[in-house]
């Protein structure tokens, strides 16, 4: 389906074609939209093209952020009593 | 797989959840504006998680359900011409057009060649394998798709492939947000902001809504800690009485966007007045392929007339694009209107309001 985008892992590039799997199953996948890919990185797929990267350290930091507002939440509501 | 678990942790959902409820707020309309929101949300069961007072309202993230169904009967025209292979994304082959009888799958029944694809780029490879047919590939959706279908253009036109050619249904999201801002028709106080399409456009493409608006807006990842998490920040901006937009979906989110991908759409589309459902026409809303890959366009290619009268019909689907009423209080809804015989994009659509609220009726 068109709007489903999917975490897929690149294994291997040829120019702005990759092919690149999720749980062993393998896709096709176009690369014209992100900079200096490279084998082993993790992109977003959306109708068989990668929109953006996604990288462990981003992910941690997006997950810190989160938890930032998680920890600030429970001193919140506490405070609310 | 990578930040998925992240983004699902147990505590951290009863944690925003109990967040969510301590502030104080009335009868407040949150509105996603993404398909893909509006089943992460029914599969989570968020709505049922917060406390009465805030509303999750969908608006028009959806492109197949906000696709007029007067376009549905013009592709299906096309698609009995014998020299076509209409090529599609799957969601678009079940979508009813004005009457019942009419959608891509009653067309293939009666000899009409459609091809389900997974990408645009399937779509010119099936051109390059059919020398002696025109393929005609739909183009469907808003920015996130829309560069794929502009690369594959550009691919056709690089090398020459004469025999693709792309119906554009292709839409942008700012204008329809801003129409319903304008109209007032529904009462909206803050914005969940479709996650995928600001990678495209950036933080910075949804900043309209700070400086224009002053109405909270947060970009929001699709798992439940991310949806939860955006809708705190949201609710609690309307608390507090202000209106910025924020991105929660960092992992992905850059302020600026994916200006490769915009590059493309804006190479090879303009944008033009277009219909939507339920929202009816929309300044600026549509892309069309642009004079110079005219010749890879179906709409001059096939001299195809659009119809631009609307029709009324008993089916819904346009007051729930714009988040005027819920699937269940259309009158068609789980009776005429089921997803093995829909009327109404909304149920067709995997990421459709109806589809979505028919799917998880049973949890409410």
């Amino acid at each position: 389906m068109m709007c489903l985008a999917v975490p897929l892992k690149i294994v291997s590039i040829n120019e702005k074609n990759a092919v690149a799997e999720m749980d062993g199953i393998k896709r096709n996948i176009r690369i014209d939209f992100i900079k200096n890919a490279e084998v082993g990185d993790y992109v977003i797929v959306h109708a068989g093209f990668a929109i953006e990267k996604l990288t462990r350290k981003m992910a941690q930091e997006n997950l810190e952020a989160v938890r930032e507002v998680v920890n600030a939440c429970k001193g919140f509501v506490q405070k609310q009593g | 797989m990578l930040a998925k678990d992240l983004f699902r942790n147990k505590d951290d959902v009863k944690t925003l959840r109990k967040a969510i409820e301590s502030l104080d707020v009335k009868d407040i309309n949150i509105m996603e504006v993404c398909g893909t929101h509006t089943m992460a949300i029914a599969e989570a069961g968020i709505k049922q998680m917060l406390p009465k007072g805030i509303n999750l309202i969908s608006g028009p993230g959806c492109p197949v359900c906000v696709t007029p169904s007067e376009r549905i009967d013009d592709i299906c025209n096309l698609a009995m011409n014998k020299d076509i292979i209409i090529t599609t994304y799957g969601d678009m082959i079940r979508v009813p057009g004005t009457r019942k009888d009419i959608s891509l799958e009653k067309s293939r029944m009666m000899g009409a060649d459609i091809k389900a694809v997974y990408s645009s780029m399937d779509a010119l490879d099936i051109a390059i394998d059919n020398p002696d047919r025109e393929v005609v590939f739909l183009g469907i959706g808003f920015e996130t798709t829309a560069p794929a279908a502009a690369s594959a253009l550009m691919e056709a036109y690089k090398r020459k492939v004469d025999n693709f050619s792309i119906f554009s249904l292709h839409k942008v999201i700012e204008p329809a947000i801003r129409s319903l801002l304008e109209s007032k028709e529904v009462k909206i106080d803050g914005f969940l902001l479709p996650g995928h399409v600001a990678v495209i456009l950036g933080q910075k493409g949804f900043m309209f809504l700070q400086y224009e608006y002053a109405i909270p807006g947060v970009i929001s990842g699709f798992e439940p800690v991310d949806i939860l998490n955006s809708l705190f920040l949201i609710a609690k901006e309307i608390a507090e009485g202000r209106g910025e937009v924020k991105n929660e979906y960092t992992r992905l989110v850059s302020f600026e966007g994916n200006s490769a991908a915009r590059d493309a759409v804006y190479e090879v589309f303009k944008p033009r007045d277009d219909i939507w459902r339920g929202l009816g026409m929309i300044k600026n809303s549509g892309l069309k392929i642009r004079e110079k890959y005219s010749r890879f366009d179906a709409e001059v290619k096939f001299k195809i007339k659009l119809t631009d009268e609307i029709k009324n019909t008993p089916c819904k689907c346009g007051d729930v694009v714009k988040g005027l009423i819920d699937p269940s209080n259309c009158p068609l809804f789980g009776k005429e209107c089921v997803p093995d015989s829909p009327v109404g994009p909304c149920m067709v659509s995997s990421e459709g309001s109806c589809a979505a609220a028919y799917k998880y009726r049973n949890m409410i």
